[in-house]
This record gives C-alpha cells, sequence and structure tokens, in this order.
C-alpha cells in the first residue's frame, strides 16, 4: 500500500527550543560524547524555555514542522529561578487546546534535560521522532494548499462528490 | 460640482450586525451621505450584481466588506469588488479575522452538513436529503454557491487595504475611517484602523488591576457577581483585554461582560489566542503539574475563548483533520 | 492575497543596518565536520540564499586565518552581517563576534550555527546531516536579516569575594586571594576551618603530618587582615549577578561571644559534667565531649561553642551554669541568637567538599554490625596522635589487632552504590596500610579491585609498601562475617573473598576491618547549587563549565568551584584547583569589569498597554510599573535577560535583544522553509 509507504519512509521535521543553560549545554555534552541519534530535530537556541512563546510553537506547526520539542531546566534548576514553570504552565493549556484542534499529543513535547544530561537528550529525541514517524506527516502547510486549491474554482454544473455521497 | 467619491457596502458570512453599526452612524449618516455617493449596498438598497460588474474597473474609492468568506459566491463577488474598488476595506472581525463563523473551523465540511441536515434534533430529514450545488427541478436547473470547506478571512481570498476591526466596529472608528479616506492621507497599506495598543490602555478599571493576580481559579462571567467597578482579571474572569487591540472604548466592560477580543492583535502580535494563553498561563499560581491542571480546567474550551473572532486568522487557521 | 494579515511589524525601535551582505563561512573542523557533513555543498547552498553575498568554507574557522577571512571580506566587500557554521556557539561565539569587531562590525550582527556538536558528532548519516547542516544554516542566514547592532553591556566587579568552604582548598584560595591584597569571606558551616584535612593523621605518599602541614595555614587564614572569617555560618541568601552579589550569611549561634573568647577552655572543665558525655563529631564518635566543648585543639577559632542538644540549660533552664561563672571574660552568652550579615561580593569560589560514603548501605561489609569494622576516617582518628586513643590502634574490645583488613572501593566502582572511582582510596588504604603496620606490627591485607596509583611518587609509594609485608589480595570483598567455619575464625572477622590471581575463594579471619569509604557529593550539594544557580553533574557533583579548559569555571559568570566539591580529588589535586580557581577570580577582578551578554528585554512605552501582566512574571523584580505614565517599565541594570516577560507580554510590547520575535520567528520560517515541498517529493518518490 502506497500510504503505508510514505509513512515508512518519511522523515519527520521537528524543531526544538533548547534553553541556553541546560537542555543547549546537555545537546553539546551529547556532541562531545559523540551519542548518536536520529537526524530529524533542528534545534533553535534560547536563553530560558521561559522564553518560548506559544506563537513560536504554532508558527513550527504552521510551518510545516511534524513536531514540537521544548527542553529547558529541571522544575527548581530553572537558570532564571522560575522560568520553566511558566512554560509548563503554558504548555499545560496548550496542549489541551492543540488536541482541540486535532494535534496530536505526541507531537508537542516538554522535557527537563540538565547540563550533563546527554543520554537523556538522546533518548528523548530518538523516542519523538518514532512517536512522530508513527503518526505521519502533520503538513499543515501542504493540508491548507490542498484545501486552498477549491479557491477561485467557481462551481457550475457537477454536483460535489463528497455531498453526492451523502445524498 | 465635482462628482463625489463613491462607496460601496457589502456583506458575505455575517450576522447583519454590522451594517447595523453603519446606521448606528446616526445623524452623522448625513454628512456621510453628504460627502459620498454610495453606489452599493444590497442590505440597505437595491443592486443587482449585473450593476456593480457594469462599472468601470477602480471605479469606487472604496468598499467596505463585513463577513467572513465562506461559499464560491462569497468569493466571487470579494473578487469582483476588488477590481471595482481602488480600496478594499475588512470590515468587522468576520472580514477581519474570520469572525464568529470561523469557529466553524474546528469540524469539517461533512461534519457540519451531517450535523445540520441529519443530527440536529430539530432535524427530519429521512431521505438524507443535504444542499447540492445545482439540481434539475421542473427542468430548471437550480444552482447554488458552493460550500467552502474552509471559513476564510477577507484577506485570504483577496488583497486587503484596511482593516476596520470589532463586532461591529463602532460608529466613531467608521467616522474617522471615512474621514480618513476623504481626506487623501492614507495610512500605510495594511493597516488597522484602530490604536495599536491593548485596550488595558483605555479601560476605566486600570488602576484597579493588581500587579499579582497569581489566579488560583477562573469563573465564566455568568457564575459569579462581578464588581462593577474592579479589573475583571482581578476577579478571576477571563477578559482578553490585555491581548485585544483598543479601540472598542470598552463597551463589553462597561456592561460589566469581559473582552472577547473582537478587536484582534495588536500589530506586533502574529497569534491573539496563543499570547492570550500564553499571559495568562504565566501568572496562574500553582507549580505543580495537577495544581496547574486544577486551574486551568477553569477554562473549559480553549479554541473558544482564545479565539473567539479569529480562529480563521490564527495560525493554525482550523482544526487539523484527516477528512478534508 | 497574504496569508497574516497583520503581520506588519510596527515597532520602529531599531534602525535597520541597511540591505543585509551577509558573508557565510561553513568550517570543516579538521574531519570533524567535513566527516559527516559535505562542507562544500553547505557552501553552495548558501551561495544561492536570498542576501548572502559570499559563502565560503575552510578548514578551521577558528583559527587566526580563518577569522582573517573574515575580516577581510567585511572590508573588501563590505559585507554588513555575519554566519559561521562550525561547533558550538557557547563555544566560539566570542571568538567571531571578537574578529568580526576587529573589522569594523557591530559584533552582534554575527551568528552562529552549530553544526558540531548539533550535526556531524551526533549524526552518521552523511546525507542526512547534510541536509539539516542547510536547514539550519538558511535559519541563521533568514535570521541576521533581523539583527540590530547592540552596545555592550559591561558591569564592574566588586573586589570583595566570597569563598565558601574552608577546608584545604577553600583555605588555600583565600590566602592566595588575600595575599594579593583583595578581601575575603571566608564562610564555613562547621565550628572550625580545616575540613577533611585535619581529621588525616598523614598524608600520602610522602607521609608528612597532615596537622602540620595544614595547621599554619589555619592560623594565617584566622590572622589575616583581608580574610574575615565566619565559622559556624552559612550562605542563605544570594542575588545579583557576576560582579556584584549581595549574599547574606547566617552566623549561627555558639552561645560564646566570638570576639571575646580566647580558647583558654576553663568553661569546658567548669562544666556541671565532670565526664564528658556525648560523641564528639570530629573523633568520629569515637571519642565523647561535652555541651561545650572546641572541635580539636587546633581548632581556628580557637573559640568554644555549645551543643543546644545536649546543654542541660538548653533543654531545662536549671543548669548551675558553671560554665559561666568559670568564665571571667564574659563570654557566654546563652541568649545569643542567629546574626544576619549582608555583603556585597563580586565572585564566589564553592569549595564545599564531599562527604564520605555511608558503609552501613553496604551492609555485606558489616559495618554497624560488627563494632571492629571501622571506616577509613575512623582509622585516620585512631591512628591520630591527638585523637581519641592517642594514636594507638586498638579495636572497640581494647585489643591491639593481630590483623588487620582493608577493603577498598567501598561505595566506589559499585553499581548497587556509586559508579565513579573515589580516585583517593587506594592511595589512603595504602597510607593506613602503612601506618597499622608501623603502629601494631599486625598483618594487614588490602583487598582491591584494582590498584590505582597514577600521581608523582604514588606509585612508588605502592611498591616501598610491597616491601613492607602488606598482603595484597585482588578481588572484591563477597562479605564479613563473624561466623567461624574453622577454630582459627572464632572471635574474629571473616572476610570472604575471591582471590582473582589464583582464582580461588578465600577466607580470611582478621582482628580489625577498614572500609574504604568513598566521596560522594554533600547532601545539600543541590541546595547550594540553586543557590548560586550553577549546574550539577548526574551524580551530584558541582558542574564545570568545560571538563578540560575549564575546569574551575562554572556556567555562571563569578561563581567557581574548587575542590573535591567539583569530584573526588585528593589534596594536591585540591589546593591546585584552588589557585586556578583564586586566579580566575583575581583576573576578573583585575580586570575591573565583565561584559555581559545584551540580550536584555525592553518595553515600548507607546506600545505598552499597562497591563502589568508581566510584572511579577520577573524574578529579579525587574519591571515596575510607571504610576504616572501608567506602563511598565524594565530597568536594565537588574533585568538578566531570560525573555519570559517577553513571551508573556500579551501585546507584544517587549523586545528582547538577540533573541527578538522576528529573529526566532525568521529562524523557525528558516528551519522548515521547503518542509512542505519536500514532503510532496517524498510522496511522490513513493506513491
Ligand atoms: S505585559 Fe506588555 S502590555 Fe502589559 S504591562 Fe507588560 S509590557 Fe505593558
Ligand atoms: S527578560 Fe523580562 S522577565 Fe527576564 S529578567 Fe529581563 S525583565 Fe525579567
Ligand atoms: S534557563 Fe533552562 S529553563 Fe530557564
Amino acid at each position: 500500500m502506497p500510504e503505508k509507504n510514505i509513512k515508512s519512509n518519511y522523515e519527520p521535521k521537528i524543531v526544538a527550543f533548547f534553553c541556553n543553560w541546560c537542555t543547549y549545554t546537555a545537546a553539546d555534552l551529547a556532541g562531545v560524547s559523540r551519542l548518536k541519534y536520529a537526524p530529524n530535530v533542528r534545534v533553535i537556541r534560547i536563553m530560558c524555555s521561559g522564553r518560548v512563546d506559544p506563537q513560536f510553537i504554532l508558527q513550527a506547526f504552521a510551518s510545516g514542522a511534524d513536531g514540537v520539542l521544548i527542553g529547558g531546566c529541571h522544575p527548581g534548576d530553572c537558570h532564571y529561578a522560575e522560568g520553566n514553570y511558566k512554560m509548563l504552565r503554558r504548555f499545560r493549556l496548550l496542549k489541551r487546546m492543540l488536541k482541540d484542534l486535532g494535534i496530536a499529543d505526541e507531537r508537542l513535547r516538554l522535557e527537563w534535560i540538565s547540563a550533563s544530561e546527554g543520554e537523556k537528550v538522546k533518548l528523548v529525541i530518538n523516542e519523538m521522532v518514532e512517536q512522530v514517524k508513527a503518526l505521519g506527516p502533520l503538513a499543515i502547510p501542504q493540508h491548507l494548499k490542498n484545501i486552498n486549491e477549491e479557491l477561485k474554482h467557481f462551481p457550475g454544473e457537477e454536483i460535489r462528490e463528497e455531498e453526492m455521497a451523502h445524498a | 460640482m465635482p462628482e463625489k467619491p463613491k462607496i460601496g457596502f457589502y456583506w458575505c458570512a455575517s450576522c447583519g450586525g454590522c451594517e447595523e453599526s453603519v446606521v448606528d452612524l446616526a445623524e452623522d449618516i448625513v454628512m456621510v451621505a453628504d460627502a459620498v455617493d454610495i453606489v452599493f449596498w444590497p442590505v440597505a438598497m437595491d443592486f443587482k450584481r449585473a450593476d456593480v460588474e457594469a462599472m468601470e474597473d477602480g471605479s469606487i474609492l472604496a468598499t467596505m466588506v463585513n463577513g467572513a468568506i465562506r461559499t464560491s459566491e462569497q468569493e466571487e463577488m470579494a473578487e469582483l469588488i476588488r477590481r471595482k474598488s481602488k480600496i478594499v476595506i475588512a470590515y468587522g472581525s468576520c472580514a477581519h479575522m474570520g469572525g464568529i463563523p470561523s469557529l466553524a473551523n474546528e469540524f469539517s465540511r461533512t461534519q457540519i452538513m451531517e450535523f445540520m441536515y441529519q443530527e440536529s434534533p430539530s432535524v427530519v430529514n429521512p431521505d438524507k436529503t443535504r444542499p447540492m450545488t445545482s439540481v434539475k427541478h421542473n427542468s430548471f436547473n437550480v444552482t447554488l454557491p458552493e460550500i467552502r470547506n474552509l471559513v476564510r478571512t477577507l484577506d485570504q481570498v483577496i488583497e486587503v487595504d484596511y482593516y476596520l476591526p470589532g463586532c461591529p466596529p463602532t460608529p466613531k472608528l467608521l467616522k474617522d475611517a471615512v474621514l480618513t479616506l476623504l481626506s487623501g492621507k492614507l495610512p500605510p497599506k495594511g493597516t488597522v484602523l484602530s490604536p495599536d495598543e491593548a485596550l488595558c490602555d483605555q479601560c476605566a478599571r486600570k488602576d484597579t488591576k493588581p500587579s499579582d493576580l497569581s489566579f488560583k481559579h477562573f469563573y465564566r462571567p455568568h457564575a459569579v457577581l462581578l464588581d462593577s467597578t474592579k479589573c475583571l482579571l482581578s476577579q478571576g474572569v477571563v477578559c482578553m483585554g490585555p491581548a485585544t487591540r483598543a479601540g472598542c472604548e470598552a463597551l463589553c466592560i462597561s456592561a460589566n461582560m469581559p473582552c472577547s477580543g473582537c478587536f484582534g492583535p495588536t500589530s506586533r502580535v502574529r497569534d491573539q489566542g496563543a499570547k492570550m494563553l500564553s499571559s495568562l498561563c504565566s501568572n496562574i499560581d500553582p507549580k505543580d503539574e495537577d495544581g496547574i491542571d486544577a486551574v486551568l480546567e477553569d477554562i473549559p474550551d480553549p479554541v473558544g475563548t482564545f479565539y473567539r473572532y479569529g480562529l480563521a486568522s490564527s495560525l493554525l487557521r482550523k482544526k487539523i483533520t484527516e477528512d478534508m | 492575497m497574504s496569508e497574516n494579515n497583520i503581520k506588519m511589524n510596527g515597532n520602529g525601535t531599531h534602525k535597520s543596518a541597511g540591505t543585509p551582505k551577509i558573508g557565510f563561512y561553513v568550517c570543516h573542523c579538521g574531519h570533524n565536520i567535513a566527516s559527516q557533513v559535505d562542507v562544500e555543498d553547505v557552501q553552495k547552498f548558501a551561495a544561492g540564499l536570498p542576501g548572502v553575498t559570499i559563502s565560503r568554507d575552510y578548514k578551521y574557522m577558528c583559527s587566526d586565518p580563518g577569522q582573517e577571512l573574515i575580516q577581510k571580506d567585511i572590508k573588501e566587500l563590505g559585507l554588513n552581517r555575519i554566519v559561521v557554521a562550525s561547533c558550538s556557539p557557547l563555544l566560539h561565539e566570542h571568538t567571531f563576534r571578537k574578529a568580526a569587531e576587529k573589522a569594523g562590525l557591530n559584533p552582534y550582527f554575527f551568528h552562529m550555527v552549530n553544526i558540531r556538536e548539533n550535526v556531524s558528532w551526533v549524526h552518521d548519516n552523511r546525507e542526512s546531516a547534510t541536509k539539516k547542516a542547510k536547514d539550519l544554516t538558511r535559519a541563521a542566514i533568514q535570521r541576521v536579516f533581523f539583527h540590530k547592532p547592540l552596545e555592550k553591556k559591561s558591569v564592574p566587579i566588586n573586589p570583595d569575594v566570597l569563598i565558601v568552604g574552608g577546608g584545604i582548598a577553600g583555605i588555600t584560595a583565600a590566602l592566595t586571594i588575600a595575599n594579593a591584597g583583595k578581601h575575603v569571606y571566608l564562610v564555613e558551616r562547621e565550628p572550625t576551618i580545616g575540613g577533611h584535612m585535619a581529621m588525616f593523621d598523614k598524608t600520602f605518599p610522602t607521609l608528612d603530618c597532615a596537622a602540620c602541614i595544614l595547621t599554619p595555614k589555619m592560623s594565617s587564614v584566622k590572622a589575616h587582615p583581608n580574610i574575615t572569617l565566619w565559622t559556624y555560618s552559612e550562605v542563605e541568601k544570594v542575588e545579583g549577578f557576576v560582579g556584584n552579589y549581595k549574599v547574606q550569611v547566617k552566623r549561627k549561634p555558639r552561645y560564646v561571644i566570638e570576639e571575646l573568647c580566647v580558647g583558654c577552655m576553663e568553661c569546658i572543665d567548669a562544666c556541671i559534667y565532670k565526664e564528658a558525655k556525648y560523641p564528639d563529631e570530629f573523633n568520629q564518635k569515637l571519642s565523647k565531649r561535652k555541651p561545650i566543648y572546641i572541635p580539636f585543639p587546633q581548632a581556628t577559632p580557637q573559640v568554644v561553642l555549645f551543643d543546644p542538644e545536649t546543654c542541660i540549660d538548653f533543654k531545662s533552664h536549671r543548669c548551675k551554669k558553671t560554665c559561666i561563672e568559670s568564665c571571667d571574660r564574659k563570654a557566654i552568652d546563652l541568649k545569643q541568637v542567629p546574626e544576619y550579615k549582608d555583603i556585597n561580593v563580586g565572585t564566589v569560589i564553592l569549595s564545599t567538599g564531599f562527604k564520605t560514603y555511608n558503609a552501613e548501605l553496604s551492609p555485606q561489609y558489616g559495618y554497624g554490625k560488627y563494632p571492629n569494622v571501622y571506616t577509613s576516617l575512623e582509622i585516620e582518628r585512631l591512628v591520630n596522635a591527638s585523637g581519641p586513643t592517642s594514636g594507638e590502634i586498638v579495636t572497640r574490645d581494647g585489643i591491639k589487632p593481630k590483623s588487620v583488613g582493608i577493603i577498598h572501593c567501598v561505595g566506589s566502582r559499585d553499581q548497587k552504590a556509586h559508579k565513579w572511582c573515589s580516585k583517593v582510596c587506594c592511595m589512603y588504604s595504602l597510607k593506613l596500610a602503612h601506618l597499622i603496620k608501623e603502629h601494631t606490627d599486625a598483618e594487614v591485607y588490602n583487598f582491591y579491585i584494582d590498584m590505582r596509583t597514577p600521581g608523582k611518587g604514588y606509585e612508588e609509594f605502592y611498591d616501598k609498601l610491597m616491601t613492607e609485608g602488606v598482603h595484597f589480595v585482588r578481588g572484591r570483598v563477597a562479605e564479613v562475617s563473624d561466623w567461624a567455619l574453622v577454630p582459627e575464625e572464632e572471635n574474629k572477622l571473616t572476610i570472604r573473598v575471591e582471590d582473582t590471581m589464583v582464582g580461588m575463594v578465600r577466607r580470611i579471619p582478621v582482628d580489625m576491618v577498614v572500609l574504604a569509604v568513598g566521596l560522594e557529593p554533600r547532601e545539600d550539594a543541590g541546595d547550594m547549587r540553586r543557590l548560586f544557580n550553577i549546574s550539577c553533574s548526574n551524580e551530584g557533583w558541582f558542574l564545570e563549565r568545560h571538563p578540560k579548559l575549564a575546569p574551575v569555571n562554572t556556567f555562571t559568570d563569578g561563581i567557581f568551584i574548587a575542590g573535591a566539591c567539583q569530584g573526588p580529588k585528593d589534596i594536591p589535586d585540591s589546593v591546585a584547583q584552588a589557585g586556578a580557581a583564586a586566579a580566575e577570580v583575581l583576573s576578573l577582578i583585575s580586570a575591573g569589569s565583565i561584559e555581559l551578554e545584551p540580550n536584555t528585554a525592553f518595553i515600548t512605552e507607546d506600545n505598552c498597554s499597562g497591563c502589568k501582566s508581566c510584572i511579577p512574571i520577573c524574578p529579579y523584580t525587574a519591571i515596575s510599573y510607571n504610576e504616572g505614565t501608567k506602563k511598565a517599565y524594565i530597568n536594565e541594570a537588574l533585568c538578566k535577560g531570560c525573555g519570559t516577560c517577553v513571551a508573556a507580554c500579551p501585546s507584544g510590547s517587549i523586545t528582547q535583544n538577540l533573541f527578538d520575535d522576528e529573529e526566532i520567528f525568521s529562524e523557525i520560517d528558516g528551519l522548515l522553509k521547503f518542509a512542505g515541498i519536500e514532503l510532496e517529493e517524498t510522496e511522490a518518490e513513493h506513491a
């Protein structure tokens, strides 16, 4: 089945926001330790997970990300004391809202990864890539492009199949 | 006497409130009527599409289009109006951001049809009849516009020059807009014709807002007795004011109702709902997941709360479903 | 037709710096990057991106010729944006910014792409690694369009220094800095400085007496005009940032006025308790002390203290208080309360040391069950001439042992305890073996897994021990028990071990067992690290900024670490680290100021609605509300640039330098630009 094929060969794109002090450093450590992980994640460095504006997450999805990963310091360990709690609170509601908007739970993930947890960077990324792969492409730009094909196309004689099916 | 500038009004997927707001100009409408020629206004005067088609391209100075774009006909009309008008103004929340009709983007067209023509408790439809774009009836060919898969903002279909926000825009904004148009001193294209700062700035209750909200609960406005002098957020009611453009003269607030966001975000924000969510959540009290969830449970419908007027113009625009 | 109706940036707070002319440079890093990423392909790809004036690849961008390449291009081609794709910005961002600046460009027009730590080192598929490198490159190139020239932010360094922990590392650092003429606050939790070293008898491998080399240093600390010594004190609060920390120190009550007490110890004699009754912590509870005591004769400062837990007067208020009467200096004050000292310092050294492994957690060795199983620290006290037995090694039954077994790696290199090697145990076990042999002439057995003796003179010390008749048995001890199988084992502790040298299980009966307990982080290392905003390794040791190149630095500017709080270390290493940390501190002080990232946030007054949503969010109370203008305002000096308020401002009125919304949006966009198209290709390929 071609459907299946697409899914198994498809390489998801995941945008990650890593805080400078913990998770970004951990990712550097993973590099220095030559840990190997899936190449699907692209990291954007920010100073603190508290900087992650929900707009960034939505924009990433809207621009074609299949998943968004946020990495911050463990609770109590944020370099700026509490930025990660702010992120956690936004994350909890955002997750619920995204569910209402049809975006599967596994596509948005928040992880606490301290500077010394290079191994965890690897585990989290590999796991998330697998999960998102299993979900298949989210491909919002493509989705909208397809829908937008209906524009400038004014129906005349023909009856839309969809409604026909129910008629 | 030189020819007066030509102005048009048109409506798409809207409730009619925007049209009323034009009438709400009251005596000022006379001023407007004196200054301009209203060449097209289907809700108030008798015009046919052919009349518009007959006009010269670019001959209308400005057309204000209200309503979202839901059908093929609205889309066609929008394009026609675009051709005929020098300036197109998206009038009101629906044309500006999709408005309430764009909450329909939470459902697929099939789902909506299914519900409206089948599952709705008040419907009896054993033959499973559905509206069709074209049908033969007594040898007549009857056609209907197609319902699109998506509710769109006006600028997702045609180029828009200016936006007059609000559900509906206030008479004051309309009057100012008309005066601006007539003055010829046009702001940069794309401008939303309303102050570019959030409502709090103009809110009479601003001074009563404490600087630390630390939300422990949220309440829906009907469920609490609201103090009509105090900041609504300080009373635990989700007021979209901080994330919503000013310009409405805080009308809802003076009626002791929270702002629900109809003026849309400021120019610096891409997604009003995301910003409001961010700001509210950052200010809730608990730090542990369960505590956080307990507070947030008080917001049962985040999409409806944060995108009441703007799902179509939000970053995601719609629910992502397989079947459309 | 625009996808999004209100994207225009009406902000207007920054002047744009003209049309971007971007120079892009991708580094091979020898083979480090080039082996996994097709560098030339990335270079060609970048050349085709909008705004890129020149795109080059080079072997080592961070080398002088690499930097000169950039500088030459800036001058000759008039570049106004620089993007380098190489290693982590945490490593070389500074280097390239400097290079750009030297060529006359504002350094903040530079952006770095991490294609080594984030790409070549972690992926092994060249094709997908190259693709990722290109995405990251496009993101950076789009991002620099939005970069603005920024002013450097520099802050003065307060020359006063705080050192936390008065063991050998803290003492060394304190003296070094004080000798350089700078003021040091040395804060120690215990009633005396000296740390673990003060408990030791001799030090390996030279066998010089620990006290003889340490106590003069302790006295110098006490006497030094540039050192404020606060023992029995703890750091309560830390605020501020490099150059300007505000610290609150709690001085716990000793119930003795430190300035008045001369350490004559009359009061101890006069205590209503004629006999010492309570376990003496310093002697590992092998001896007793009174409720009023001094930890050990050379304790510094020489000031007695009360233990309110055991003093009768604290419990019942009914003591005759003979101690108070005995003190002619009126130094005793039972009403003393904690005193809080607020100090300002520019830099901090943490030298809080370690604790030893709790041997009861490895029950197979019988610690706590058999009285004659000791920890190495207890033996240190026993062999010490000023210890509980005045240097005589006797078992708890008071007999001189005829045979002693020393078990190495207790709590170390053990999957059930700590995985790490505690580094010092082999050497101190050899030292104890030597001392026990010397004091008792007993048969001494060392049970070791591997003998680890790297260090100057260490292996020689091991060789020497072998000639002293000490026995070495290679194997991890399975069990210590008092279960006698043969008459020789009766009334003895039998050590069961697989001797891997001879390949058989042996049972060796001994009179005394010594457990060479490993080193572990202090229980409250986590609290300390939060207090000072630094990181810990998974194991709980304080984390250095770079394991090789910045071993005493932390990720927080102005906070340094020295000694065993960073990981197991012997005395020479701790002293060396203390020196390094002192040098780092002195170098900051003598520079006088430090440059900070200008990544602070600011509010554009015209945009702000005064909604106050941002105000409680700032952890540094940098945001305040101006009642006059009814707008919020960020105090740049207090802002540390986390960006939390920026994300939370519902009207988008806060901007963060270096991490502006548009900068991040353009990165997101750049990362994903062709995501849709690629998808189409994939679908076509597999359809
Ligand atoms: S959150 Fe934004 S609008 Fe509100 S007070 Fe702060 S800066 Fe002003
Ligand atoms: S970025 Fe905002 S929240 Fe963070 S330190 Fe600065 S003012 Fe405070
Ligand atoms: S600095 Fe890492 S989450 Fe705040």
